[in-house]
């Protein structure tokens, strides 16, 4: 279970997450949405360790993120950033493996685990072998979740997964993450500011206005009963395409 | 911290490398034909009359780094002249006599021979036509021409109080100041050989004085101070090896400005080698000649010396200082600038403002060659490493990853095609540079250039220029294949 209680941010004099809430039950996928400006990179960037806050706390099942070193904290959280962020040097199986190697991790015992992985995300062994400039941004977005799989952590957290990919190769990958996800069976928290991702990947989702949540909920609630005119704002602007009756 | 006492280790391992064995004796000389002659036959009268190994450093650069080297004990004995030792090194023109010179001299721990027999002195020359034509002896003989005579005088010979502007006060002369032009030393005699001027100052023994059936006009007020050449040496030296030296002093007397003029015509003109008229006047057995090959050995393991260890520092010191640079923005700056600094410095003169710390040899020149290839490798460590996508350190950072790791794993590695491409620019600049170690008697490639230099001997310089040039080919061959090995595979150009 992931939980965020009151965090709150400040630069300078500047504002920018004020008393965020926001829980995600084991197992259960999440969204996070809001446009940019919103806050939600760096709500992302304090979940990860990265940067210090100013209030509340950060918590993985019950154990606040206060207690752990960033590398303790990094092995609990897997991070899969925007369009893969596979170290270009290395092959995809060596970003996979990186981690556990310096963890000082066996051959063999590494060898198990990303074979295990591999197929969780369902990719071609040969991928693995390549170097991330070789590879399609479908199979660089496998290779960046089974690195962030690698040590097993208790949530994952996936930063605009399908921002980089063409609209027909976004709808196929779609349809795989779920089931990936599934198979995981891990606390996922999805950062997104498409509407259409957040509503095809996860149960639930919390609306980020100004470094405020706005509304939390499913799709359905969003869309009947909006917490304010925003909420129909960010929804109405995403279906940009008009419908057979509109065209009329 | 870490680096500096990388540097202390670096020149405490070198100097107690380059220091020359005890039980050798090291001759000097200085960069023109007269000095490599006189030092070659110091060196063969020592061989000749002792068991104890002579090392010849031929060539250094001026009169300031062979005193300097003396003084240090680089070098045992060398050739110089009363007058430079007076004006130049003890900085008091007052002293006339052989022994007021020696007085002084032995302040310093040196001492001096008597005169080897001759003076080379400035003299003033005309071509042996107008001589004729004019009827001129004298210095004096002169004035009846003097505001329609063309000149060309060396900006030294110009400058100097015992030059030009005491010469024309003491003979009342009056030249037109139109008349006279300014000239690089070398290029008056080809002016005077094409009558483009009519008078020039030359050295009393130059070679070129016969070639050009020049006639040196007679220096009646005795204006011109007495440059006799003279052994010079450590007083320690002297005592230590007090045989050599009488075998040195063996030579007083016995060189006669005729003879030293024909010495330096056979050296610049016929090109015979310094070790075989230096042979031929003493009546001493030409020594053996080892062959160019043996030569380009020699000298090719100085110069790989001299370049390996200047390389191994700029990348022992240069890439944590690069990697400091990009952390410690204030320190960075500072670390960016004092590098460029360096840079600027003419490669001359950081060998001067080195030899008071670090003495002559190969110690100076490593130092020169270490801080010249500095720059290169902690600009492209810094470049690099700032070129590095910010999105993978922090990513690195959210995997957990600590310092360390990114620097090794992922700052480093990103970094490495420029980082590499820095060292490889380090590396073919120190080649080229490390020819100027002669100067201050490192050896290396740059002792046949500077010998052929003062020659005027193309052959001479090749033998030194075409192996560095091709050092540098493999240098850029090397890099190529490290670049395989160094740069990993997700980085490199597809073939």
């Amino acid at each position: 279970m992931l939980e965020l209680q009151n965090v709150s941010k400040t630069f300078e004099d500047r504002t920018v997450l004020c008393d965020v809430n926001l829980v995600v039950p084991k197992g259960a996928t999440h969204a996070l949405i809001g446009s940019s400006g919103s806050g939600k990179t760096t709500l992302l960037r304090i979940t990860l360790g990265l940067i210090p806050f100013d209030k509340g706390y950060v918590k993985i099942d019950g154990q606040t993120l206060l207690s752990f070193t960033q590398i303790e904290w990094a092995d609990r959280i897997g991070y899969v950033p925007q369009d893969g962020g596979l170290f270009p040097h290395i092959t995809g199986k060596n970003n996979v493996a990186l981690i556990a190697k310096l963890r000082g991790w066996r051959k063999s015992r590494i060898d198990a685990r990303v074979e295990e992985l591999r197929k969780v995300v369902d990719l071609d062994p040969e991928i693995l072998t390549h170097f991330p400039r070789e590879m399609s941004g479908g199979q660089k977005q496998r290779v960046s979740i089974m690195r962030a799989a690698m040590m097993d952590p208790a949530v994952m957290l996936l930063d605009e997964p399908m921002a980089a990919l063409d609209p027909l190769i976004r709808r196929s990958l779609q349809q795989e993450l779920k089931s990936i996800f599934q198979r995981l069976n891990k606390t996922v928290l999805l950062v997104t500011h498409d509407l259409g991702e957040a509503v095809f990947l996860a149960e639930q989702m919390t609306m980020l206005h100004e470094g405020r949540v706005v509304q939390t909920g499913a799709y359905r609630d969003l869309l009947q009963q909006p917490a304010n005119p925003f909420v129909t704002q960010f929804i109405n602007a995403q279906r940009t395409l008009p419908d057979a009756n509109e065209l009329q | 911290m870490k680096s500096i006492s990388v540097i202390a280790i670096l020149f405490g391992t070198l100097g107690s490398g380059a220091s020359f064995a005890a039980d050798t004796i090291v001759i000097g000389g200085k960069i023109f034909t007269e000095s490599y002659v006189l030092g070659e036959m110091a060196a063969q009268t020592i061989e000749s009359s002792s068991p104890v190994p002579v090392t010849r450093k031929l060539g250094m650069g001026s009169t300031g780094i062979l005193f300097e080297a003396l003084k240090s004990g680089a070098i045992d004995v060398y050739p110089d002249y009363t007058g430079t030792l007076a004006e130049a090194i003890l900085k008091r023109p007052d002293l006339k006599s052989l022994d007021e010179i020696r007085q002084a001299l032995s302040g310093l721990g040196l001492t001096m021979s008597g005169s080897l027999g001759f003076n080379d002195t400035y003299a003033l020359a005309v071509k042996e036509e107008f001589a004729e034509k004019h009827d001129l002896h004298s210095i004096g003989d002169l004035i009846p021409i003097e505001s329609g005579i063309r000149a060309a005088f060396s900006y030294e010979f110009m400058d100097r109080k015992d030059g030009y502007p005491g010469l024309v006060d003491s003979y009342h002369l009056n030249f037109g100041p139109q008349k006279i032009s300014r000239m690089e030393h070398s290029l008056s005699y080809q002016a005077i050989d094409q009558n483009a001027v009519d008078l020039i100052d030359v050295y009393s023994t130059d070679a070129k004085i016969k070639k050009l059936h020049l006639r040196l006009l007679h220096d009646d007020h005795n204006y011109f101070p007495v440059y006799q050449a003279v052994w010079v040496a450590r007083q320690s030296f002297v005592d230590k090896h007090p045989r050599e030296w009488q075998a040195l002093l063996g030579l007083e007397g016995k060189i006669s400005e005729e003879a030293m003029l024909d010495m330096n015509a056979q050296a610049d003109i016929q090109k015979i080698g310094f070790d075989k008229i230096a042979a031929r006047f003493l009546g001493s057995e030409i020594p053996a000649s080892q062959g160019w090959l043996h030569e380009v050995a020699r000298r090719t393991k100085e110069h790989l010396w001299l370049v390996g260890v200047s390389l191994l520092f700029s990348v022992l010191v240069g890439i944590p200082l690069g990697v400091a640079a990009v952390r410690f923005q204030a320190t960075g700056q500072a670390i960016l600038l004092s590098s460029a600094v360096i840079q600027t410095v003419p490669s001359l003169a950081l060998l001067c403002f080195l030899i008071p710390v670090f003495g002559v040899g190969t110690k100076p020149a490593l130092a020169a060659l270490c801080l010249y290839s500095l720059l290169p490798v902690v600009l492209n460590t810094f470049t690099g490493i700032r070129a590095v996508n910010p999105i993978h350190l922090e990513n690195a950072r959210a995997f957990g990853l600590n310092r360390r790791q990114v620097l090794f794993r992922v700052v480093l590695p990103l970094a490495s095609p420029t980082l590499l491409a820095g060292i490889k620019t380090a590396t073919i600049v120190s080649i080229g540079t490390a020819t100027l170690a002669a100067l201050v008697g490192a050896g290396g490639y740059g002792a046949p250039i500077v010998s052929g230099l003062a020659l005027n001997d193309v052959p001479t310089i090749l033998t030194g220029a075409i192996p560095a040039a091709l050092m540098a080919l493999v240098a850029h061959g090397v890099f190529e294949l490290l670049g395989f090995v160094l740069i990993p595979a997700g980085l490199r150009r597809r073939v």
